[in-house]
């Protein structure tokens, strides 16, 4: 192991290891800290000069004004709209092309999949404006739908990535084995690689999710209303109405962000997984 | 009869090529996505840099007009200025994440939890993490500001101020860069092998050597896709400067990606050809790089063949 286990330090290294950690955490997020305290803090704190001390009340107020004087549920709505409908659309393109370019032998093997990567790494700016008139000229500009394909298509870069070196790392004997019994091909998909898969399709999800959840650029580019557009965008436009109400800037900013904030520690390690796919040989 | 005969027949048929013909059917509906969605419009974007055109009507031919603008464009090399300061500022996310990677691998209760809030960062998205690092920065009461304020006595507003505002950005794009790189560090740090250490160890290596010698060596896939990673976020950023700054104070924090946002979807009226000239650039920067990588992919596909 590396650096040197501390346990093999004298105890007085040891006791201070075990000090300085919380104190470098502290440190690390105190711009989140200092967001989430503001949250709650009542409006006079602030006025009255009150930025870093203890709020003089718990003003969870300031999270139901959020909700009640914006359109922040609406928002938060069309996130969902949009990220659990791309999850799944993603998941299910990218199981069968890495099930194909995993499994199968043949000629255009290679650089099919090396088109998927080098997409996957394009500054994606550059599909912009034909992007953008794309979706106006299918009448699904300013659309859920119209995000959800997009992204759909864009991620399946990175997924069909990891799916199929994933499936590459399965025994192959289990292919074998069933085609010699006569399984056939679409069988073998479905009852021995598919079960198989479940993890890396786990892992896949909760990255996907906050990946689309975050997403910013696509949502001011293809998205205007408020009946559509995703939190991200949504907090922008809150962001300039909510002029140095920083009480309410902070409330808003940590309801965007909870969603992903739950789903990565509910499902951690599947996410580290996903994250740190080729980090490790 | 016969129907059922040529039935058989098909069967058979497929039964025979179906090994053959099974991976074509199921890349079809993702290969026809990816083309339509990434692979054309960047050429698209190629075309469309040839022409002016608002969006809405005749796409007029220019030929390398744009380009000629772009040449003497000041705002254009702003950005491209701002896009080389945070490609090499960026990079400093994979030192300060192995930093903190080695900083954090112990076996000490409760380490699990450090690690993971560490990593927080990265989790949450950038409109947030623009957000609490515009209020911590914010002139008269933000953490930043007070406490520059305490040490050097003179008010800075980082981002209404044209020295500093890009640096206040990158600042803010670090911070879930670094947790990301460090937890490809932590996942690498776990897989090093023990036993070379032990050896290094018998052989009197001590700590910078032996991370130098040792511990690096077999970190190197860890590195190269924190590196791979850190360069694309230079590239794209987009969110943080939009969140943060608009490209403001008077255009100096602008960068390639949000230029071309800018001027694109300008509220002067669009200019997609121009936006798109843009973007090709930033494309072709980003080219040097991709190709880098994708040759190192290349050649370590061959080699596991």
């Amino acid at each position: 192991m590396f650096p040197r286990p501390i346990e093999h330090q004298s105890r007085s290294i040891q006791i201070s290891y075990q000090v300085l950690v919380p104190i470098a955490l502290i440190l690390w997020l105190l711009p989140l800290i200092g967001v989430a305290v503001t949250s709650v803090k009542p409006a006079s704190d602030l006025a009255a000069g009150n930025y870093f001390g203890m709020p003089s009340s718990l003003a969870l107020s300031n999270y139901a004004d959020v909700f009640t004087n914006s359109p922040i549920g609406q928002y938060i709505w069309n996130s969902f709209k949009v990220t659990i409908p791309t999850v799944i659309g993603t998941l299910v393109l990218s199981c069968l092309t890495g099930f194909a370019l995993g499994i199968y032998k043949f000629r255009s093997n290679v650089w099919i999949f090396f088109m998927f990567v080098a997409g996957n790494f394009v500054p994606f700016q550059i599909l912009m404006v034909p992007v953008r008139d794309m979706t106006v000229n299918l009448g699904l500009y300013n659309t859920t739908t119209g995000l959800v394909l997009f992204h759909v298509a864009f991620q399946t870069g990175f997924c069909t990535l990891f799916m199929r070196n994933f499936i590459r790392a399965l025994p192959r004997e289990l292919i074998e084995a069933a085609r010699v019994e006569g399984v056939s091909e679409i069988q073998i998909f479905w009852y021995v690689v598919l079960p198989l898969m479940k993890p890396a399709i786990a892992a896949l999800a909760v990255l996907i999710f906050t990946f689309i959840w975050n997403d910013y650029f696509w949502a001011t580019v293809l998205t205007t209303s408020k009946e559509t557009q995703p939190v991200t965008a949504g907090l922008y436009s809150l962001n300039g109405q909510w002029i140095a109400q920083w009480q309410l800037v902070s409330a808003g900013a940590i309801i965007a962000a909870l969603p992903p904030v739950a789903m990565f520690f509910l499902m951690q390690r599947h996410f580290i997984a996903g994250l740190t796919l080729g980090a490790v040989k | 009869m016969s129907l059922a005969s040529t039935e058989t027949h098909s069967r058979s048929w497929w039964r025979e090529n179906q090994q053959k013909l099974t991976p074509y059917i199921f890349l079809i509906p993702g290969v026809i996505f990816f083309l339509v969605y990434v692979i054309i419009p960047i050429f698209e974007s190629f075309w469309l840099s040839a022409y002016s055109w608002d969006g809405l009507g005749e796409k007029e031919f220019i030929g390398m007009a744009n380009y000629a603008e772009l040449f003497d464009d000041e705002a254009f090399y702003t950005s491209l200025k701002n896009n080389v300061i945070w490609l090499v500022l960026y990079l400093l996310a994979i030192p300060a994440g192995l930093g903190i990677a080695i900083f954090l691998n112990q076996k000490v209760p409760g380490m699990r939890a450090y690690k993971s809030l560490f990593f927080f960062p990265f989790v949450i998205s950038q409109v947030v993490v623009g957000l609490i690092f515009a209020w911590f920065y914010a002139p008269g009461f933000g953490l930043f500001y007070m406490i520059i304020e305490k040490v050097t006595g003179s008010e800075i507003a980082i981002l209404a101020d044209e020295r500093f505002a890009t640096y206040g950005i990158i600042v803010a794009g670090l911070w879930p860069q670094i947790a990301y790189c460090m937890i490809l560090y932590l996942t690498g740090l776990n897989a090093v092998d023990p036993e070379q250490i032990e050896a290094a160890r018998l052989d009197g290596a001590k700590s910078f050597k032996m991370l130098w010698y040792i511990i690096l060596p077999q970190l190197r896939p860890a590195t190269f896709l924190a590196m791979v990673v850190t360069v694309i976020g230079a590239l794209r950023s987009f969110d943080l400067v939009s969140i943060m700054t608009d490209g403001g104070p008077y255009g100096s924090t602008r960068v390639l990606s949000f230029y071309m946002y800018e001027q694109a979807l300008s509220e002067y009226g669009y200019r997609m050809g121009y936006g798109a000239s843009v973007a090709v650039v930033l494309f072709l920067i980003m080219m040097v790089f991709i190709s880098g990588f994708i040759w190192k992919m290349v050649g370590d596909e061959r080699k596991g063949l």
